[in-house]
């Protein structure tokens, strides 16, 4: 079986965000950069996959974009993953975009599982593994706290509004991982040493035979500032009359 | 535009966040002489639908193969009628049903989504939508280019929509079950059942944080407060990582949204994560123990101290004022 793990590289979540005055995107200048959280969570689940089972061929890890993706893939090689592959592609991508250039690949790898995060921190679409999984045409389960294999297909748990919901599906399948999953394991600094030296498989999209149409289109962006009053009480009796007398919500 | 709702429902009608879906469908098709319907997937649904009615025509897919909502059958239906009847523009609202079956419907449909929709507007013509990108940081306006367009939208930026008048139209849509996907089997649902409102969906939220160190205090202080104030109970993630809450509780980037009229944080730091979640709240009050603690900037009230002190107080404080 091979598990392909796409990786998003997304700002740290740590960091403060800057709109350009133009609003035409984010300062970037010193802003560090990671693997996306969920897509992190995927790699660890892939890796917890193949320890336990016999039938793993490869974790392969796929980046869609600049190379400046290529830290994050070296993170994934020294998390663990057996290979990683960089599809070059230097234009804007929304998820239709990333979705499909990964679906050509997928035709080309034939992948068992695609194992992905939920969301990514950055935008927050979670749209991408849902498009991915509709033109595979194979089952989806997202937003997965569980994943166990049985009977030759998957049963999944997923997290819901309206609670934990268990879903069959058979293989090929996409995953989406959401934060209780599992807890990433730390890449140390001998395997990123390591993960330095591998070779990073490098792919034109065009050679995919995918044609970058956006289907969403950036018009500009905004800071959103803060309108709160930031009013510090001195006590339980000043707050009730407060809420009771100024904002009338008891 | 014609504009497809597709709703979400319950045993006893369609949910209160797909109202504001109805709401966003009903002020675009005003925007744009255009028309509303809703689509509702289930089975044995007939009581929902006549709810359903209430608010605009309405096409139903009952079906026993669609009894839960699986993504790729209900997908591959959803696609199906919106592809019949030349949607230009299908809504949900932002929940993880939507999350999970509507991209998947718009990979049938071409791609043109945009998921978390806080507001629209018009542009030399153009139907343009407002998003947050980075936990709330940024808002991005973007274009969707392609035909039909799909998006999913905060109910806390529209306000459910009321009755109208008349009742609409009830159309059956027929399900072909040896055309729906069969790759997916629904094993269970293992809901928690609370006796207190959606976190979602409640006027007032008491929300508490690492610093509520068990469950029978979280019961106790959060849930106490809540009851007092007929208000839902929601969580940090650190609550449910911890096993003390639910998932379902979880507010915040990664969680649920919500903006009640009143969100009160009890022993919550205000990581970006977690304010992603609430900072649309009409009136937020924290209370921690730290006074550096970043909840404070965002919260209308702070009050510095102990929640194992304060929140009993308050309770009491309550009890003797009602
Ligand atoms: C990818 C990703 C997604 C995430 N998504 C979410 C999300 O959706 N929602 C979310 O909430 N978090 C999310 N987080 C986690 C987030 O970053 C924070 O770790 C989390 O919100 C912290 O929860 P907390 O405020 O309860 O805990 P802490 O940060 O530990 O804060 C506890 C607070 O309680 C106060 N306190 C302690 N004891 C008392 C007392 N007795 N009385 C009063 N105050 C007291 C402390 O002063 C402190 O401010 C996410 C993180 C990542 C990386």
């Amino acid at each position: 079986m091979k598990i392909l793990v796409p990786i998003k590289r997304v700002p740290d979540t740590d960091q403060k965000i800057q709109v350009k005055p133009d609003g035409s995107g984010i300062v970037t200048d010193g802003l560090p950069f990671v693997i996306n959280p969920f897509d992190a969570i995927a790699v660890e689940e892939a890796l917890r996959i193949r320890e336990k089972s016999t039938d793993v061929a490869e974790v392969l890890a796929v980046s869609v974009g600049t190379e400046a993706c290529e830290p994050q893939l070296r993170t994934a090689l020294a998390m663990g993953a057996d290979n990683a592959t960089l599809i070059h592609c230097d234009a804007p991508l929304d998820p239709w975009n990333v979705a499909c250039v990964l679906r050509a690949y997928a035709g080309r790898y034939q992948p068992e599982l695609i194992l992905m995060g939920k969301q990514g921190v950055d935008d927050d679409f979670s749209q991408t593994g849902q498009m991915l999984a509709a033109l595979l045409d194979w089952p989806q389960a997202t937003f997965a706290s569980k994943i166990e294999f049985l009977g030759g297909g998957l049963r999944v748990t997923r997290e819901t509004d309206a609670g934990l919901e268990i879903v069959r599906v058979s293989l090929p399948a996409v995953v989406t991982a959401d934060l209780r999953l599992n807890e990433p394991r730390y890449a140390s600094l001998t395997s990123m040493m390591k993960a330095r030296k591998k070779t990073i498989e490098r792919i034109p999209t065009a050679q995919l035979g995918v044609v970058i149409e956006p289907r969403l289109q950036l018009l500009g962006l905004e800071a959103v500032p803060s309108r709160r009053k930031s009013v510090r009480v001195g006590s339980l009796d000043e707050l009730l009359v407060k809420l009771r007398d100024e904002e009338k919500v008891l | 535009m014609r504009v497809l709702i597709l709703c979400e429902h319950e045993s006893h009608g369609i949910r209160l966040c797909s109202r504001s879906a109805v709401a966003f469908a009903n002020l675009v098709a005003e925007q744009t002489r255009g028309s509303v319907e809703c689509l509702l997937l289930g089975h044995s649904v007939a009581a929902v639908a006549q709810d359903a009615a209430a608010y605009a025509p309405v096409l139903v897919a009952d079906h026993p193969a669609l009894a839960n909502p699986l993504a790729d059958r209900y997908a591959k239906v959803i696609s199906d009628v919106v592809k019949q009847r030349g949607c230009d523009l299908v809504v949900a609202a932002a929940t993880t049903f939507a999350k999970d079956i509507l991209p998947r419907a718009a990979g049938l449909l071409g791609g043109a989504m945009a998921s978390e929709v806080i507001g629209h507007e018009f542009r030399d013509g153009q139907l343009c939508f407002r998003r947050p990108l980075f936990a709330g940081a940024v808002v991005a306006t973007v274009a969707l280019h392609g035909r039909p367009k799909l998006v999913t939208i905060r109910p806390s930026a529209y306000p459910a929509a009321g009755v109208r008048a008349g009742h609409g139209d009830i159309t059956a849509v027929a399900v072909d079950e040896g055309i729906l996907p069969k790759k997916t089997e629904f094993e269970a649902l293992q809901s928690k059942l609370s006796n207190r409102p959606d976190v979602t969906e409640a006027r007032i939220v008491v929300s508490g944080g690492r610093g509520i160190k068990s469950s029978e205090d979280f019961e106790r202080l959060v849930g106490g407060l809540a009851d007092k104030l007929h208000a839902a109970t929601g969580s940090s993630r650190a609550l449910v990582d911890a096993g003390i809450t639910p998932n379902a509780f979880q507010v915040g980037q990664t969680g649920k949204v919500v903006a009640p009229e009143l969100y009160i944080a009890l022993g919550i730091s205000g990581a970006v994560q977690h304010l992603a979640g609430m900072k649309n709240s009409k009136t937020i009050v924290a209370i921690n123990s730290d006074p550096e603690a970043p909840i404070f900037e965002v919260a209308d009230y702070g009050l510095v101290g102990d929640v194992y002190e304060l929140v009993p107080q308050m309770i009491a404080k309550l009890d003797g004022a009602l």
